[in-house]
């Protein structure tokens, strides 16, 4: 595998050289959090975040995103025929994620990505996107990636790992796309020993000492599971702020609404949350998840046991613990799924 | 790349009222460009989302049937903000459908077997398509025996009268059209609720013969025991589900029952199927 070191003072001059053939999008610190925003002339992503307070879901999946338009004028020849509308899928960059959210864009993939069905718009723009991943060196105390298929330097999802060595980066070549990135960066001194990589690797993964487990999530009895009596106590706090969904980089419920201007109208879709009682209510005012422990519940079990029964790629969360520390109530998913991988019914 | 969310162009060919207190229409669309027929091909229990820009979408039970060609139609009861705009449409208007959607009812499963169809309300709609369908002289001798059950809650509410005139007439199907009441001195049908119907008039479950049910939940709720009385296995049950719905193609998230999502691997379960998923239906 090739690996490219990148000194840092050649790192500024790269990031320039990528703008002609790449929309750049990276960590930038804000008042109080860190963000994946566009980086505009001149902006360079700021690598000395430990995580961002939203994933980079958003990149191919925005938090709202027009999908078609039409007029409602009648005096027009096309009135009310619905049209895609036409987006910039041009190459982009995202620079600098983490691997956690490399790998949870993989598992959303296969929501996107069916044998039935393709979404344009999600698949367009991650395919259009070359995903450069920053190795963690710092876990945070919320970190459990280790024991949730990811890793801090794991390579799934990504097209290129950086490591930081110092004074310079050492790039592992993932995919092709990664390889033309860095061609077009102009960073093409291949390294020499890279058995760093491998130590900092052994030490970052010693640091996350945050464990779950999840190995008999697949054996239980999904209708067991489902009315153990734990889930009452589970959910007693939650205010169903949806905060959980918004900042997951594996949730990727949305709803679709129209909203007209004018004539001019579009359809469009936003990010949803199954913490929301409108999310499934029926027009007769039924129900089925109108409860609270319903939809904590329904949430816990799609990540968990659901989505681990239907594609069989572990479960539906990378540890990245933006739900832990971010919760308004401390609810946190570790200790739901120690509950429902030690779950015995009782006899 | 197919874009699944995008609708076919169709224009409101017809508006028929459909029952007594006007609270359902139906609706027959033909598409603005014809090959769009060809691509909408379809199944009996399929639905689809009527789609009105501006409005948003509404999914719905296919009522035509695929024997039936160059149009295609819904019946749509007047409830929320999309089905109430479409009820002030007119004949002329344009808009949009997306679909087929979701799985048919197990046709070939069925084939050489006895079937058994139960309907309550408004839910009669693909049972219609599935009606026409085993009716048409191409399907008629693939199949056993046809019985089906349908009520309403007075003669008025029934829908698609003519047809069912048309169809009591026939010795191919044995049709138990009953009504939960009527003053009608001429009412020549049952009275009785589902349920009751199907224990006097259905014919017993055996392992060539399926049910397949579909109508508002109390009408399940009371006919599953029934049907287990008449020896029906929950295998040999196949019901419908709704749920709220957005996307229809698996994906928006809000449909599901346990893993299974009701838009793609459904509507269409059998009693055995659901027995195993948590009832968020």
């Amino acid at each position: 595998m090739k690996v490219i070191k990148i000194d840092k003072t050649n790192w500024i001059q790269g990031i320039e050289n990528l703008r002609d053939s790449y929309k750049l999008t990276g960590p930038v610190k804000g008042e109080k959090f860190y963000n994946f925003q566009e980086l505009d002339n001149g902006e360079v992503p700021d690598l000395n975040y430990s995580n961002t307070r939203l994933s980079t879901k958003s990149i191919v999946f925005p938090q709202s995103e027009v999908m078609l338009n039409y007029t409602i004028d009648e005096s027009k020849d096309d009135h009310h025929i619905m049209k895609e509308i036409d987006t910039d899928y041009a190459p982009r960059a995202l620079i600098g994620l983490r691997p956690c959210d490399a790998k949870a864009l993989t598992l959303v993939k296969l929501n996107f990505d069916t044998t039935d069905y393709k979404d344009p718009y999600w698949l367009k723009a991650y395919e259009a996107t070359t995903f450069v991943g920053l190795a963690c060196d710092d876990p945070l105390s919320t970190c459990f990636c280790t024991t949730a298929g990811s890793g801090p330097y794991n390579e799934e999802g990504l097209d290129l790992l950086l490591v930081d060595a110092g004074d310079h980066y050492l790039a592992k070549v993932i995919t092709d796309k990664g390889a033309t990135l860095l061609e077009t960066a102009g960073w093409k001194i291949e390294a020499g020993d890279i058995s760093i990589i491998e130590t900092k690797k052994s030490d970052a993964e010693a640091k996350i000492t945050s464990k779950i487990k999840t190995d008999k999530l697949k054996e239980k009895d999904t209708l067991e599971i489902h009315s153990a009596p734990f889930w009452e106590d589970v959910s007693f706090a939650c205010l169903n702020c949806g905060t959980c969904t918004f900042v997951c980089p594996t949730c990727w419920c949305f709803d679709i609404q129209d909203e007209v201007h004018g004539n001019d109208g579009t359809r469009m879709r936003n990010w949803d949350s199954c913490m929301f009682p409108l999310f499934t209510l029926h027009t007769t005012g039924h129900n089925p998840r109108g409860e609270k422990i319903q939809r904590v519940r329904q949430r816990f079990m799609h990540k968990l046991k659901y989505f681990v029964d239907k594609y069989e790629k572990g479960i539906m969360c990378v540890g990245c613990g933006r739900c832990v520390s971010q919760c308004p109530v401390y609810i946190d998913i570790r200790s739901i799924c120690e509950k429902m991988n030690s779950y015995e019914l009782a006899v | 790349m197919i874009n699944p969310y995008q609708p076919y162009a169709v224009r409101i060919d017809n508006i028929d009222i459909a029952t007594e207190d006007k609270s359902l229409k139906t609706f027959r669309f033909v598409f603005l460009n014809k090959e769009d027929e060809n691509k909408f091909a379809y199944e009996a229990g399929q639905f689809a989302e009527l789609s009105i820009p501006g409005k948003g979408e509404i999914p719905i039970g296919i009522a035509s049937s695929p024997v039936e060609k160059g149009f295609v139609t819904f019946t749509v009861n007047r409830a929320g903000l999309v089905t109430t705009h479409l009820h002030k449409m007119k004949v002329g208007d344009i808009m949009g459908i997306r679909g087929p959607l979701g799985n048919c009812y197990p046709w070939e499963l069925l084939e050489g077997k006895n079937i058994l169809i139960i309907g309550g309300g408004f839910a009669f709609t693909t049972l219609r398509s599935s009606i026409i369908y085993l009716l048409h002289p191409d399907n008629r001798s693939k199949f056993g025996n046809i019985n089906v059950v349908y009520g309403a809650r007075s003669p008025g509410m029934l829908l698609y009268k003519d047809q069912l005139a048309e169809w009591e007439k026939r010795d191919d199907i044995n049709m138990h059209i009953t009504v939960d009441g009527t003053d009608d001195p001429d009412w020549k049908y049952n009275v009785g609720f589902v349920p009751t119907i199907v224990e006097q008039k259905a014919p017993p479950g055996n392992t060539a013969s399926y049910a397949i049910i579909c109508g508002p939940p109390i009408m399940i709720k009371f006919t599953q025991p029934v049907l287990e009385k008449l020896g029906y296995e929950h295998d040999h049950i196949i019901m419908s589900l709704e749920n709220r719905m957005k996307c229809g193609i698996g994906m928006c998230g809000r449909c599901n029952i346990g893993q299974e999502l009701v838009c793609k691997d459904g509507p269409v379960f059998t009693l055995a199927q659901l027995n195993k998923t948590p009832k968020e239906y």
